[in-house]
């Protein structure tokens, strides 16, 4: 048993797989911040025409099914869809596309809540001061960082544990766009459950080391309070 | 006595209806002006129509002789120091939260810590310098708020009901201190409050606002003796 296990933690494969799945999740939840920060900021503290039906349409994305992200993805991406020129669909460029779809909507709304809970008059106190816009944003999100840093975590858990979007626009192709998820799909299918398993036990520790790090981070500024 | 703001002819609408209309008025350099008047009279408006965080929509409000609107939003505030009714410091340190309009200003390291330094002396927290700014009283907090204000050296402090939610004796120890400090420091101040006995402490002149208009104004003194009519007289708990 421990001498199978040891062929399949010594399997290339895996560890590309693994290396793929934490690029690609990585790469969609930088993405998802730099957008999802600056918008939420926006939705949180200026008040503007369509704002709450942005605000609805966020808030409905954070739970959007990631197979229905994968088939807009897909069909936008479809060799005969409006980007199909630019061949993405079965790449990794595709499956961080729909994985910043999934997560920018779970990271806008966490900002715009983690801003509307600081105390409304603090940005005109800021602005009392003496502080630019920049300035001001700046010293909200410091004061919400805990917040903002549960926004990153839940960012990155919506994708790194997402399989529908990447199977569709990814396509599962062995040593091109095969992540974590959609070969743990693919082993089960064939009856390997053990290598199943395996991919399972990596793509756990994986989540569990990155967010004990922020919880780490978020804790530790708790307790300075 | 020369007027640090004049005001001409202002009109301030929230939702269509009208809470504030002065047709003329002066504030003087080197004065405290107190703001006084029942709730929804309009005085947090005029405070906050004066940092320019409220747009009016008819009316000319001069600095030193210049229409305010033709000198830049950040350049006008950072004449100008608010503090107001919750200290609402950051989370961080006493020393960062005081340093912090100076920061904003891109004041030097140096002059920082001098500033710091002289501040939190004159309204006793040098103590406090390194707690965190969750771990000190709202009595303490009130202090810094102030000390973060007049770090600033503003040529125009603005004041909301900076004590109200202050137990009487805190309030009675910091408002005896802000006294000592403006009649050191001469700071052109508006200070918007319920209570009169701080009116008559810290002082110069007093603006009655009542529905939107100034009802009364002049030296502390002479409108508290001599109430421009019935409802300012009862305001002034002066009913026979």
């Amino acid at each position: 048993m421990f001498d199978y296990l040891y062929t399949l933690f010594a399997d290339p494969e895996i560890w590309e797989i693994t290396k793929l799945s934490l690029s690609v999740s990585g790469f969609a939840t930088i993405l998802s911040v730099l957008i999802g920060l600056p918008l939420g900021t926006l939705l949180a503290l200026v008040k503007f025409p369509g704002r709450s039906v942005l605000l609805a349409i966020i808030n409905t994305g954070m739970g959007l099914p990631p197979v229905v992200v994968g088939l807009a993805v897909a069909m936008v991406l479809w060799r005969n869809g409006p980007l199909g020129d630019l061949q993405l669909i079965y790449t990794p460029s595709a499956i961080i596309i729909a994985q910043t779809v999934i997560s920018t909507p779970v990271v806008t709304g966490l900002t715009v809540a983690g801003l509307q809970q600081l105390d409304p008059k603090l940005r005109l106190q800021l602005m009392g001061l003496g502080a630019s816009t920049f300035q001001v944003v700046s010293a909200l999100w410091w004061e919400a960082r805990l917040a903002l840093l549960a926004a990153l975590m839940a960012g990155f858990g919506s994708v790194i544990s997402e399989v529908g979007a990447s199977m569709m626009v990814g396509g599962n192709i062995k040593g091109q766009t095969r992540v974590l998820t959609t070969a743990i799909v693919l082993e089960t299918n064939k009856g390997y459950f053990e290598r199943a398993i395996i991919l399972g036990i990596f793509l756990l520790i994986i989540t569990m080391l990155i967010n004990y790090g922020l919880t780490l981070v978020q804790q530790n500024g708790m307790n300075k309070r | 006595m020369t007027a640090l703001i004049t005001i001409n002819e202002l009109e301030f609408y929230r939702k269509k209806r009208l809470v504030l209309k002065i047709d003329q008025f002066e504030i003087e350099k080197d004065r405290v002006l107190a703001v006084i008047g029942p709730n929804g009279a309009g005085k947090s408006s005029f405070l906050h129509i004066l940092t320019r965080l409220l747009k009016i929509e008819k009316g000319q409000i001069l600095w030193n002789d210049r229409s305010i609107f033709t000198i830049p939003g950040l350049e006008y505030r950072r004449n100008l120091a608010l503090v107001l009714q919750e200290p609402l410091l950051l989370d961080r340190s006493v020393k960062e939260n005081i340093a912090l309009g100076l920061k904003f200003r891109g004041v030097d390291n140096n002059k920082i810590e001098k500033k710091v330094s002289q501040w939190t002396e004159r309204f006793h927290i040098s103590h406090l310098l390194d707690r965190s700014s969750k771990q000190i009283s709202g009595g303490e907090a009130q202090r810094v708020s102030l000390a973060r204000a007049f770090a600033l050296e503003p040529e125009l402090l603005l004041l909301d009901e900076p004590f109200s939610a202050l137990d009487p004796q805190t309030r009675k120890e910091l408002v005896k201190d802000l006294r000592i400090v403006l009649n050191q420091t001469h700071t052109t101040t508006i200070f918007v409050t319920h209570d009169l006995n701080d009116v008559l402490t810290l002082s110069d002149n007093v603006a009655l606002i009542w529905d939107g208009l100034i009802l009364q104004y002049g030296n502390v003194q002479d409108v508290f003796n001599n109430p421009i009519n019935e409802a300012a007289r009862h305001y002034f708990g002066q009913d026979q």
